[in-house]
């Protein structure tokens, strides 16, 4: 059996190690609120951006199709776009999410798809990407608590360059959905082509002035609107980091609660094992005498 | 009562602005726009600039900075999709090629990283041999 001072030395490191994860839990308790506003702050411009781009794509103004939304026939190259997390300790969120695109892959490679370009946004699925030697053409890191379009502008159009210039057949998105606190899922949805069922049917069609003309226009539009989807994907991603870390950290601290509890007792046991002890040498002492 | 139109006014990060206006102007891509109740359907692109609104019942206009972005008017609804960002071909193809350099610098400091694990392994390898042989050596003795 250990003794009383290793115990002890030991109740302290994962009291320490519970006060880590305790002021963590808190942190990502408060982060998390603010991640939750700032994705619900993002809806109103991909509801808005979304029916335009229904309205638009419905509209016979012209004959002018945008490669966005023509479908290619056969799908051969891949482009892949995965969204996580820069830093760890968010429990099972990244794996999950890698997971998906690692199967995603695999179904792509056994259908016959012949290249795949992945544009990592966060630390650790550009990691995950260099294990698994897929290509990745570009990526960014360190987006911080508040993500900014700026930051995202240059990766995605790496992508969008790619598919209009007829490289890439198709384009992903890999990312945590937020669904509540408890239960974020992983996604994998399809950016590119911009596919009907994505942009809805409008609600009702004009015929719209153009200025300077409706090419320009619809390419702007578009552009803008698979942005704004990455956009939206990369804060739900944010806020189920937030999320799943705060869970994770509560788990983290309730175990070593535990571990505290289990080896105080443990302690105890040992202090009065040593007491008993030594009464009873000291009165088998003195009967002796 | 004047007439009034609904304005929204939504960046990609936040909703900016959301009311009935007697009267919007902004800047159109060809030039100064002003848009009063019942203009007719509407698309274009906006330059950098102010963005003016005179909401219903207010005596000032209330100014809002946007850095680009696209106008949409329906009868009854003007949309305004402002960018948070100064958006130009040249500044967007600059990201783009940055971003690109970004993960290339990667992928060859990855390379260089892996080149490093690898000498490593082979290192603690010769190591284990050595200790090995030492070993065999004292048993022989």
């Amino acid at each position: 059996m250990a003794s009383g001072k290793e115990i002890r030395t030991k109740i302290k490191s994962v009291q320490n190690t519970r006060k880590i994860t305790k002021a963590m839990e808190m942190v990502a308790a408060s982060k998390m609120r603010k991640a939750q506003d700032r994705m619900r702050s993002a809806r109103p411009f991909a509801e808005k951006i979304r029916r335009l781009a229904a309205n638009l794509s419905q509209a016979n103004v012209t004959d002018y199709k945008h490669p966005f939304l023509v479908r290619k026939d056969q799908v051969k190259r891949v482009g892949l776009i995965l969204v996580t997390t820069d830093k760890g300790l968010c429990g099972g969120l990244n794996t999950n999410v890698q997971r998906i695109a690692l199967n995603a892959m695999k179904d792509w490679e056994s259908s016959g798809v012949t290249e795949i370009r992945a544009c990592a946004i966060g630390n650790k699925g550009l990691g995950f990407m260099q294990r698994m030697g897929v290509k990745v053409v570009s990526n960014v890191t360190q987006l911080g608590d508040t993500p900014h379009l700026e930051k995202l502008i240059g990766p995605v159009k790496v992508m969008l360059d790619a598919f209009q210039n007829d490289e890439l057949d198709a384009v992903y998105v890999a990312y945590t959905r937020f669904i509540n606190t408890m239960k974020q899922e992983p996604v994998l949805e399809q950016l590119l082509p911009l596919t009907g069922e994505q942009l809805g049917t409008p609600e009702s069609s004009w015929d719209y002035l153009y200025e300077p003309d409706p090419q320009v226009v619809i390419d702007e539009l578009l552009v803008r609107y698979v942005e704004a989807l990455v956009y939206q994907a990369v804060a739900e991603n944010m806020a189920s980091e937030q999320s799943a870390r705060m869970v994770a950290m509560k788990a983290a601290s309730d175990n070593a609660k535990n571990v505290i509890g289990e080896l105080q007792l443990v302690y105890n046991k040992t202090r009065q094992a040593a007491i008993t002890k030594e009464l009873s040498e000291i009165v088998g002492g003195a009967a002796a005498v | 009562m004047a007439m009034t139109v609904h304005v929204d006014i939504v960046s990609a990060e936040e909703q900016i602005f959301s009311g009935l206006a007697e009267f919007v102007a902004l800047p159109g891509e060809a030039g100064e726009l002003g848009i009063l109740p019942g203009h007719m359907p509407l698309m274009t692109r906006i330059k950098p600039g102010a963005v003016r609104v005179r909401a219903q019942n207010a005596t000032e206009e209330e100014l809002i900075f946007v850095a680009g972005g696209l106008l949409e008017v329906q009868p009854g609804l003007v949309t305004v999709l402002a960018d948070t960002a100064i958006r130009g071909k040249d500044l967007d193809e600059a990201k783009a090629l940055e971003a690109k350099r970004k993960a290339e610098e990667t992928m060859a400091n990855q390379t260089a990283r892996l080149d490093y694990a690898k000498a490593q392994a082979e290192l603690m390898e010769a190591v284990a041999q050595l200790a090995a042989i030492q070993r065999l050596r004292k048993r022989g003795h």
